[in-house]
């Protein structure tokens, strides 16, 4: 038991009764992460000195009995794409291996105003373009649970740090399961909000249409109140919804009776036996609680990852233009001229997942491809969504697993992008409809971790928290620690 | 659709990036394995079907026209690699 | 000429900036000539993370502007990136529209040697301006400001449907009219607030099928559009001529050399990869939107022109002067709050106003007339107060000092003198030192009493009523 397995509500009590100050749990954080860190890799820069400060200042706000923020005192880890003023922020690409944020991200504000204090920034895929954490211009992640596997990706970073006690909680991001297919490998709690609940304000864009930013968590509950915190309308993102944000911790009533599932047969085909076992012994345990199941169809999932990969692809190759070396970034030049200046900061500047991505990307927009390639992904896009939509009607949740396979060893796939893509079968449908996922930790296979994705209707994170929480009250997987 | 190995040159080009041989090699055919299995889309009729750019039906998102501060030249060239007379230096264009 | 064998073919693209407050996807102020990057901000900048927010005055306005050149409004219209990398461009995508454009298919008439044409409007977008390029170290290196970088720009397209270097002008200020009046640009050629790209292409007279054309950048002024259209027409006549065969191709206008060269690129053909920008929403545009802009747009040139022609009586060619520019029009209108002589009015300014301009090389906005002073210094003139002659010495102090004329001619004792004793005194006196002029009038030569008016007027400097004087030497002089 360590301090980071107390409940936010634990330690809010006991910092109030001065059991505990913030500087123990912040300690806590840095201990752990001095201890461990060199062996999981989670974290690419430090915020040390400035979290201490941060955390004394909040220590002496206790002494005036002032009304505390919802995360007071929590140690965040954020993952390295978001920006945070004077705190380096890399994407762990080379390319921005320099650049020292000029604003704060409209979620960094919200964790600031919520009084949660940064450790540091996580490390990812570069430019979250990845589901291994070895696209890390820096270093990889490694799973915490075995050192060999990978955590997942791209927000390998942000679950590692978690399972591994590194931080109370963190940030992921997730354009195409993120978030949720590491959160599944590392055995921790993550949650892709609908597109539009979190602004992307500050979220270094990979495919602006659908990255999203979540909480990474070892419960369900601790997710509810970060959601809290970083969810809402924000007016400097035009995507984001102009919504009422309702209270996610009171819809935690542990109540399922009549909970409606639907359970689309191609997430449960092609996918490793044990993961599947778990999966219908979780929905055994949802039976119990009172929810049904049916088995339905979505016919348009074996189509998702294509137009996705053209679609995030394409947006990506626009998006990442602006690192040209003009006004930020490492530029690399030789005393050629300004073009020459463009290809080799670029050529440098980014690892061979993003080049490629960025030429698929290009290619599929250039003259003569977009109907062929974009515009055909697009609509295809409208009939994974529709799929969704008729769901909708009928059940108030979709259930599956979150990846078809446990964490995979370290350089088993880096050669083969479309093996690497396919693992995100599960999880890229639901991106593309927009609509809310969480993964939640079922079981385990070998020894590693296996994840729960439980998908809901678009804003209705209540009830996907809901169904989460139930479940975690009747299973002991969220519990169990890697030994590290 | 089978992309070449010049098709591969133009789009880096397009996209300011050098490709060794080796890399244009590899990128050339792993696109096409890319490519190849995105004409698994084309099984599909999308006959009629719009296309979704937002999945939110968001519309007319505007501010109104009101100036606020800028930033201090400090924060401006922070990052910047070259500076000069308070502007951004860059190599010409073209030779 | 050889151009006489061929039909010029004219389409012009015209970028105006819309003069809001704040650019048009961030709130940075959009004053022109601040210190370099002092108008800048992680948005415009083009940091990462950065989202674009659309102005809505920018929207407005170029929905005006699309009205007030006849175009149709969409219902939806939306935003997309056009891809290429400059370093003016911090993106490396401008937000322009692609597919769906705020305004399609309007049209402008504009008058040639007294001819109505109609230009065919294409399309009016909303985009966001780049940032300025300047060229240093021997052009080695340049510097970038990007204090432009998101001033609201719409790009009007035309038709090929202009004929020659005349009309293109006459288009352009006749866009410039419109645009003043709707009030969304400054509309300044010279301050790079309207910019004129144009295509140009010849084709043996009675061909149907277009030649090929060549795009001419950089004429920043009226005079640079005529003259760069006229030389391009004339280069590629002389080509056609020989036999040869126009490259399609990009040429800068080199006002100094008044030559056009080509700007040989060592990029490949562009392939800008529009797809609808993910970070802005569609546009939806109702009928109470359209019905709100409709209802802001003032009375535009032409139907001005009309106006004053059957109201006032105005000359036709006077009215299309007058109407051609904002100011012109509303200070003619504002002394006729003053006088009713709208004619007199008119010959003031199509004389007189427009004659100093033109010789002092100023702006009607550097001048400090006003329409009461105008109307004023007429009735006066009506009034007897001050003559013809005096009223042009009153014009030019009005011009520069925008004082009225009471006040002018009071300052300057400038009151024309129709008393009959004071008059007579200097008559008298004129008479009494010319002989040889009262002995030729006497003689039958009549034309020698303006010799001796002329003397009474000189010694009045310039004051005496002439009339009067004239009279009364007559009198005195018939005995």
């Amino acid at each position: 038991m360590t301090l980071f397995d107390l409940s936010l509500q634990e330690l809010h009590s006991q910092f109030r009764s001065k059991e505990l100050s913030v500087t123990d749990v912040v300690g806590e954080a840095f201990t752990k992460i001095q201890e461990r860190d060199e062996r999981v890799g989670a974290y690419l820069t430090l915020n040390e000195e400035e979290a201490r400060a941060h955390a004394a200042r909040l220590d002496d706000k206790l002494v005036t009995g002032e009304s505390l923020g919802l995360l007071f005192g929590l140690p965040v880890g954020i993952k390295d794409n978001m920006v945070t003023e004077g705190l380096l922020t890399t994407c762990a690409s080379q390319f921005l291996s320099n650049y020292n944020p000029i604003y704060d991200a409209t979620v960094v504000s919200k964790l600031k105003l919520a009084e949660a204090v940064t450790l540091g920034k996580l490390n990812m895929d570069e430019f979250a373009m990845g589901g291994s954490n070895e696209n890390s211009s820096f270093h990889p992640v490694r799973n915490p649970w075995d050192l060999s596997r990978v955590p997942g990706g791209s927000s390998g970073g942000s679950a590692a740090a978690v399972a591994a006690g590194e931080a109370y909680f963190t940030l992921g991001s997730d354009t195409g399961g993120s978030i949720r297919q590491p959160a599944s490998y590392c055995g921790v709690v993550g949650l892709k909000p609908t597109y539009g609940l979190v602004s992307r304000y500050g979220l270094v864009a990979f495919a602006s249409s659908l990255d999203q930013i979540g909480p990474i968590t070892k419960n369900v509950e601790d997710s509810a109140y970060v959601l809290q915190a970083i969810a809402g309308f924000d007016p400097k993102d035009s995507t984001s919804a102009n919504v009422e944000i309702p209270n996610y911790v009171s819809a935690l009533t542990g109540d399922i009776k009549g909970l409606r599932i639907a359970v689309p047969k191609e997430y449960l085909n092609g996918i490793d036996p044990q993961v599947k076992a778990a999966v219908l012994e979780s929905l055994r345990v949802l039976e119990s609680l009172g929810a049904v199941w049916e088995e339905v169809s979505l016919p348009h999932t074996e189509y998702a990852v294509a137009a996705y990969y053209l679609l995030a692809s394409s947006e990506a190759s626009s998006n990442l233009s602006r690192f040209d070396g003009v006004r930020y970034g490492v530029r690399v030049d030789n005393g050629g001229n300004l073009l020459d200046l463009y290809h080799e900061s670029r050529s440098q500047g980014f690892g061979p997942e993003v080049k490629r991505r960025i030429m698929l990307g290009t290619y599929a927009l250039s003259s003569g491809y977009y109907d062929a390639y974009y515009l055909k992904a697009q609509k295809v896009r409208t009939l994974i969504k529709q799929d969704f939509d008729q769901t909708f009607q009928k059940y108030d949740v979709i259930i599956g697993p979150t990846a078809p396979t446990t964490a995979f060893p370290l350089g088993s796939q880096v050669d083969d992008p479309l093996t690497m893509y396919l693992n995100d079968i599960l999880t890229i449908p639901v991106s593309l409809a927009g609509v809310p996922a969480l993964s939640v930790p079922c079981g385990f296979a070998d020894g590693l971790p296996v994840g729960l994705q439980i998908i809901g209707k678009a804003f209705d994170e209540s009830t996907v928290l809901r169904v989460a929480h139930a479940f975690e009250a009747h299973t002991d997987h969220h519990k169990q620690r890697p030994s590290l | 659709m089978s992309i070449q190995s010049k098709d591969v040159e133009y789009v880096a080009k397009l996209a300011r990036l050098n490709l060794t041989d080796q890399e244009r090699e590899k990128f050339t055919e792993q696109l096409n394995a890319i490519l190849q299995y995105a004409e698994k889309l084309n099984e599909l009729d999308t006959d009629g079907v719009e296309p979704t750019t937002h999945v939110l039906r968001l519309s007319n998102v505007m501010r109104e026209d009101v100036v606020q501060e800028s930033l201090s030249k400090e924060k401006v060239f922070r990052n910047a690699p070259e500076e000069e007379d308070g502007q951004f230096k860059v190599p010409a264009v073209l030779e | 000429m050889s151009t006489s064998k061929y039909e010029t073919v004219i389409g012009l693209e015209v970028h105006v900036e819309l003069h809001t407050k704040s650019k048009i996807f961030c709130s940075c102020s959009t004053e022109f000539g601040a210190p370099p990057n002092s108008h800048t901000c992680p948005v415009c900048l083009g940091h990462p993370g950065v989202l674009p927010v659309l102005n809505a005055q920018a929207v407005d306005y170029a929905m005006k502007a699309s009205m007030a050149l006849n175009c149709e409004i969409g219902d939806v219209s939306k935003f997309d990136r056009k891809n290429y990398f400059y370093p003016d461009s911090p993106k490396a995508y401008q937000i322009s529209q692609f597919d769906q454009p705020i305004g399609l298919n309007g049209y402008i008439d504009i008058e040639v040697d007294g001819k109505t044409k109609r230009i065919g409007i294409t399309r009016l977008h909303l985009e966001e301006d780049a940032g300025k390029l300047t060229h240093i170290d021997g052009g080695y290196a340049s510097l970038v400001d990007f204090n432009r970088v998101g001033t609201p720009l719409v790009e009007i397209v035309s038709e090929p449907d202009i004929s020659s270097p005349e009309e293109a002008k006459a288009y352009l200020e006749k866009l410039r009219a419109i645009m003043q009046y709707c009030d969304v640009s400054d509309v300044k050629m010279e301050e790079g607030s309207m910019r004129c790209d144009a295509n140009v292409s010849l084709r043996p007279h009675g061909q149907k099928e277009l030649g090929t054309r060549a795009e001419l950048k950089n004429m920043n002024s009226f005079r640079g559009v005529l003259r760069g259209l006229e030389y391009e027409q004339l280069r590629q006549a002389e080509i056609l001529d020989e036999g040869g065969i126009v490259v399609q191709e990009t040429r800068r206008w080199d006002e100094s050399q008044g030559k056009t060269f080509s700007m040989r690129s060592k990029e490949e053909a562009h392939d800008y990869r529009y797809f609808p920008d993910p970070d802005l929403v569609t546009l939806h545009i109702d009928q109470e939107w359209k019905n709100r802009i409709k209802a802001s747009i003032p009375e535009l040139p032409d139907a001005r022109k009309a106006r004053y022609t059957t109201q006032f009586g105005l000359p036709s060619y006077d009215a299309e002067v007058i109407t051609s520019s904002k100011q012109l029009a509303d200070l003619f209108e504002n002394s006729l709050q003053y006088t009713t002589d709208a004619k007199s009015v008119s010959n003031w300014i199509m004389g007189d106003l427009l004659g100093y301009l033109n010789s002092t090389g100023q702006e009607l906005s550097e001048v400090k007339l006003t329409g009461q002073g105008l109307g004023e210094m007429i009735g006066l003139i009506e009034k007897g107060t001050i003559s013809s002659k005096i009223a042009k010495t009153v014009f030019k102090e009005m011009l520069t000092s925008g004082k009225l004329p009471s006040q002018v001619v009071e300052e300057q004792g400038l009151v024309q003198i129709s008393d009959e004793g004071a008059i007579l005194a200097i008559v008298n006196e004129v008479i009494a030192d010319n002989p040889a002029s009262v002995e030729d009038y006497k003689a039958g030569k009549d034309k020698a009493i303006g010799f001796l008016v002329g003397q009474v007027m000189k010694r009045s400097k310039g004051k005496a009523n002439p009339g009067l004087a004239n009279k009364l030497l007559i009198e005195v002089l018939k005995g």
